[in-house]
């Protein structure tokens, strides 16, 4: 079985996409590394390798998190399943 | 089956200041740009020389000037380097730099360019080249424990699957190398910003936590002082946020995972600075590949660790630097610049312990002699740091 996206930790909002070539509304398998359990989701965007979809509905204004913490904010609400990267999410540094 | 690194050796030079090497270069080091030229054509003229050019060394002053020098000196004194040869533009810089490689016990010699020219100036540093390849040439390698063996890690051109997987690979292979006793660095300062609370808490002691914060707060000053925004373009790079990197804190998590979970931070370093024991030291440094290798290969390391997402291609002149990927289009697309595949780690057709192991036994054989994807492409980035502007 392929593996098509992983999430460091199960309270993360966003899993990162580890195949090439993954199109909107395709059914994929997650790898939660930390818990070391398996997950089925839907994509709603093109995501490229390497890029993140959101896992949880996430509001303008809400902190991401990953590897069970903070990497930025939302600014934008972002539905799970979908694209999240620098169009959707800030920094809260610098 | 893991390594048992206690009772581990490797093949390489003894150097004359007990230092271990595993390779055997005989530099010519110039003391600045301008002496760039006449060190290329000692390096043309004898086979087995190498010139070191850089971009700078004339009208520096103060720190930037010590730095300068520290990290040329350091250069010189690597334990990779069996001879050096110097040339500056005027006699008194470079009697320091050779005063300073002096102290390690290795051949060295200094040319000044003025009121010799260029030619007569080769023409003299040729022959000194000629001896000192002879002599390196004679040198016979011993075997040394493992523990002798220096390691540096620093990574590049990040993404998303640096910090999943090619980062913590360098942090298993971190955590049994430091319990067994060995001397590693990291550093990369402005890339640790979101994650700095989990580096101070694993200073050793509350003395080199503070240390560590005085350092990566001084940094964030400059970050503050200059930026002209939230630095997007930098810090994630083009090339980070093409990987999937979104924030300066989600590369800072990834880049964190390459000190494992079990090392302790044993000391802090200034730019350049040879660590004084064993342990893993944290360096204050540029996050800038070329020149935090620069900077680890001139405090002496003797091996690199460089995990990387979508494939920078660094290399250094005197310091092999070994690199492994997890990201398969950048194995499937740039597999000759990438010396460890750690891309089953996230279709867990391998665990974590295992990429450890490969990094591991890469590193062994690297420091028996095996050349690494970029010492084999002809990469020697030396990058030096600057500090501020010349005088």
């Amino acid at each position: 079985m392929t593996i098509h996206f992983v999430v460091h930790d199960e309270g993360d909002s966003v899993g990162v996409v580890v195949v090439e070539g993954l199109t909107a509304s395709n059914r994929i398998n997650g790898w939660i590394m930390d818990q070391d359990k398996m997950i089925e989701f839907d994509a709603k965007s093109d995501i490229p390798i390497g890029h993140k979809l959101a896992i949880k509905a996430i509001k303008a204004g809400d902190t991401i998190f990953k590897y069970g913490i903070d990497i930025g904010r939302a600014i934008a609400d972002i539905a799970p399943g979908e694209h999240l990267h620098v169009h959707n999410v800030k920094t809260k540094r610098w | 089956m893991a390594m048992n690194l206690k009772a581990a050796s490797f093949d390489g030079w003894r150097r004359e200041n007990g230092r271990m090497g595993v390779r055997n270069h005989v530099i010519i080091l110039p003391v600045d740009d301008l002496s760039n030229a006449a060190a290329q054509a000692v390096a043309n003229n004898i086979q087995g020389a190498m010139a070191i050019p850089h971009a700078y060394g004339r009208l520096q002053f103060g720190a930037d000037l010590d730095l300068h020098f520290r990290t040329l000196i350091g250069t010189g004194c690597n334990p990779n380097v069996a001879a050096v040869v110097v040339i500056g533009i005027e006699p008194g810089w470079t009697g320091k730099i050779v005063e300073g490689i002096a102290l390690s016990g290795k051949p060295v010699e200094g040319f000044a360019i003025e009121q010799n020219g260029d030619i007569n100036t080769i023409a003299s540093a040729s022959r000194a080249a000629y001896r000192m390849v002879k002599h390196a040439s004679k040198l016979k390698k011993v075997k040394a424990p493992l523990v002798d063996l220096w390691v540096s890690t620093k990574c590049g051109e990040s993404d998303t699957t640096s910090g999943l997987a090619s980062c913590p690979t360098v942090g298993n292979a971190f955590d049994k190398l430091w319990e067994a006793g060995h001397t590693l660095v990291f550093g990369e300062t402005t890339e640790l910003t979101g994650g700095e609370h989990l580096v101070a808490a694993r200073c050793k002691t509350p003395e080199i936590r503070e240390q560590f914060m005085a350092m990566f707060d001084r940094y964030q000053r400059v970050i503050e002082a200059n930026k002209t925004s939230d630095l997007s373009d930098s810090q994630p790079t083009k090339g980070n946020i093409e990987g999937g990197l979104t924030t300066i804190e989600e590369k800072a998590l990834g880049n964190i995972t390459k000190i494992g979970k079990k090392c302790t931070v044993d000391g802090v370093l200034d730019k350049a600075e040879e660590p004084t024991g064993p342990g893993l030291w944290f360096m204050d440094s540029s996050s800038a590949a070329a020149e935090m290798v620069t900077l680890c290969a001139a405090s002496g390391y003797a091996v690199h660790f460089f995990p990387t997402g979508q494939g920078n291609v660094i290399g250094n002149p005197i310091l092999p630097v070994i690199k492994l990927t997890a990201n398969p289009r950048t194995q499937r697309t740039m597999s000759e610049h990438v010396d460890v595949d750690v891309t089953g780690l996230l279709q867990k057709r391998i665990n974590m312990d295992e990429a450890g192991e490969a990094l591991l036994d890469c590193m062994l054989r690297t420091a028996d002699g095996e050349l690494t994807a970029a010492e084999l492409l002809g990469h020697r980035e030396f990058s030096l740091t600057r500090l501020y502007e010349s005088a």
